[in-house]
């Protein structure tokens, strides 16, 4: 089969709420290649997640895809019936959270609670699943897997039970596991851990992730691409080395530009003036101009994305391509 | 070097949990019973001087907020003290409490710190005006000082914190921090919950004060960028205990420690050129619970460099060259010669 794994266009999901109707994915379009690790980047309320969430189908009334289509291997899931979305969660593509203590039943012991996953696509005897979850969470560095299949989810530790959800989501071998912020709430030993083993996984097993994140950094040593969101909407995509050397979009530039890495010690950072707008009011035309030193009047009428080779963006004002 | 401001002396500080009547009756029969008591800081000394930012560092359970609440005066120390101008931060004989005004603490969460049901203006004026710092009649005076201070409008004493951006809020927990016009201010994680556009604000902004109140910090973080970036000293702690101890850029240039060159190893860059994607190095291992902390030094498991000694010696954090000082039996720098 040729073509992108996943083909998500024109993405677009509304939460009702009391206030008014908040838009928090508005019109995204991207595509995963099979095998790619494509990093997410966005601070929170940018819509970053909701975009995961609504691959999956996760999204919860009254919120609702309202428009757009996300195609996995040729197949619409915008649409699909619940039970149709069941049999591909888990199977096609797995999601990895943030937070593995509430990811993890803790009344169920690990290789039992690993193996419903296997139970729910197919039918397959205890001991060869029991077998299998052994297999996956030798993979993902539980040392001694076999023997730790007994114990619960509180006898492990934060690392240990984020690998217990990463091994989940391999076990059925899906082609695209999405994983939203899994390294954020552990420590940065335990986290190059896992992004080791999440690169080595992903090149022997061939599955492609959705690394979503708020850490550029992070993103910069595992993505091979990068998505920039900023108020529900897509502004800047490329490959990542070129993205994060030469930003197009000023507020891409404004992120890398504050992060302390880039500043003298002590000397003040540069800074993105105000903060996010508020998804119920967002400004007309571009939702980052108020923010924007760029900014002039052009900037009332929202840009459309300009596309120059693999990089596209969406901004008036671009800064200008590096003379090579 | 300026004179100390804050002297911690040896301080320790345990949590053990109240024992069950049932564990409390099958010890009087001579039953073993578990000890579930946590060193969360263990016999730590360390002076911070006048204008200085001393960092800390370390992993989660490493005891570095403890530490700071020791300071701080939120928690009683077990044994040693905590000095501030020679005086102890904690008073009283039986049941001690904080006896000074001179140091204030700033939280992570700027959700659950401020009081949803107070205005602004009230959060900023209840400390100084409880402690007698200033009148009643001054208040709305001093609270605007303060709230312009941390760049925020006048008006904003009039109204509640839910009305404010989790940047806002943080920095109106600084405010009310200053407003105490304290001589030291225990930071825990200050800028971690923030976005990273909001980040660069709030370290912007005490970067400025500190510019301007001459101002002495202690700031917990565990995010080394930041604390490379804001800091003039930095402490690293691992399970309870100071491993080391020196200047920002000797630290990050020229670690001592094993644990500390593996820490500063295991952070990812920002990559922007070249294929080779690896910017960091993991630590072997994981970090043991604080309930058994291994025998010896402490970071001997994960430890490409430890032999027989570290296994049941503890290190003594000791001198080393350019001031530097580290709990370590095999440096990676010189000792003093």
């Amino acid at each position: 089969m040729s073509g992108p794994l996943l083909v998500v266009d024109g993405l677009t999901t509304e939460f009702p709420t009391r206030a008014g109707i908040v838009r928090a994915v508005r019109e995204v379009s991207f595509h995963v290649e099979a095998g790619e690790i494509l990093g997410l980047v966005g601070e929170s309320g940018s819509g970053k997640s909701v975009t995961g969430f609504s691959i999956l189908g996760l999204i919860d009334p009254p919120g609702r895809i309202t428009g757009g289509s996300v195609r996995l291997a040729g197949r619409e899931l915008v649409g699909l019936p619940a039970r149709d979305l069941r049999a591909m969660r888990g199977r096609e593509i797995a999601m990895v959270f943030q937070d593995p203590a509430a990811t993890l039943n803790p009344v169920l012991r690990i290789g039992d609670q690993m193996a419903l996953a296997i139970h729910a696509h197919e039918t397959v005897g205890a001991a060869a699943a029991r077998a299998r979850v052994a297999e996956v969470l030798t993979l993902v560095g539980i040392p001694d897997a076999a023997r730790r299949l007994d114990a619960y989810p509180h006898q492990f530790s934060g690392g240990m039970r984020q690998r217990v959800a990463i091994a989940t989501a391999l076990l059925n071998r899906p082609k695209l596991i999405i994983c939203d912020e899994p390294t954020t709430a552990l420590d940065v030993s335990v986290q190059a851990q896992i992004l080791t083993e999440m690169r080595a996984l992903a090149r022997d097993t061939g599955t492609a992730l959705i690394w979503i994140s708020h850490d550029l950094a992070t993103v910069s040593s595992l993505a091979s691409r990068i998505i920039v969101m900023y108020a529900g909407r897509v502004i800047e995509e490329g490959p990542i080395r070129q993205v994060l050397s030469a930003p197009r979009h000023p507020y891409t530039r404004g992120l890398l530009d504050s992060l302390p890495a880039k500043a003298v010690a002590g000397k003040d950072l540069m800074q993105i003036p105000g903060a996010p707008p508020s998804m119920l009011a967002l400004p007309p035309g571009c939702a980052f101009a108020p923010r924007c030193l760029r900014a002039d009047a052009a900037c009332d009428a929202e840009p459309t994305p300009t596309v120059a080779g693999d990089r596209r963006w969406r901004c008036h004002h671009p800064h200008a391509e590096p003379t090579s | 070097m300026s004179p100390a401001i804050v002297e911690v002396r040896n301080v320790s500080r345990r949590f053990a949990p109240t024992p069950s009547i049932g564990e409390r009756i099958a010890g009087l029969f001579g039953a073993y019973v578990e000890n579930r008591t946590v060193h969360a800081v263990d016999r730590v000394s360390l002076d911070i001087a006048s204008g200085e930012v001393l960092g800390l560092v370390g992993e989660s359970g490493c005891g570095k907020s403890t530490l700071g609440r020791v300071i701080a005066g939120i928690h009683p120390p077990s044994d040693g003290e905590a000095f501030i101008h020679g005086e102890p931060v904690m008073g009283g004989q039986r049941r001690r409490v904080k006896t000074t005004t001179r140091v204030q603490m700033i939280f992570q969460d700027p959700f659950g710190s401020l009081d949803p049901r107070f205005r602004i203006g009230a959060t900023i004026a209840e400390g100084p005006i409880a402690h007698g710092l200033i009148r009643r009649a001054e208040a709305r005076a001093e609270v605007a000082r303060w709230l312009s201070a941390v760049g925020l409008p006048a008006d904003a004493a009039d109204r509640f914190p839910h009305q404010f951006s989790g940047g806002q809020r943080q920095r109106i927990a600084i405010a009310r921090a200053l407003a105490m016009q304290p001589d030291i201010l225990v930071c825990d994680e200050p800028v971690a919950s923030l976005d990273v556009s909001i980040q660069a604000q709030i370290i912007n902004l005490f970067l400025k004060l500190r510019r301007e109140l001459n101002l002495t910090m202690l700031f917990i973080s565990h995010d080394l960028g930041v604390i490379r970036h804001i800091c003039d000293r930095v402490a690293i702690m691992y399970l309870g205990r100071i491993v080391e101890l020196g200047r920002t850029e000797d630290i990050y240039t020229r670690p001592a420690h094993h644990y500390t060159r593996a820490l500063l190893d295991s952070v990812p860059k920002l990559v922007t050129t070249g294929d080779d994607l690896v910017s960091f190095r993991p630590i072997s291992g994981e970090l043991p619970s604080p309930l058994a902390p291994p025998p010896g030094c402490h970071f001997h498991l994960r430890c490409p460099a430890a032999d027989a000694r570290c296994r049941s010696e503890a290190p003594d954090l000791r001198d080393l060259a350019d001031g530097r000082r580290a709990a370590c039996h095999h440096p990676l720098i010189d000792d003093r010669t």
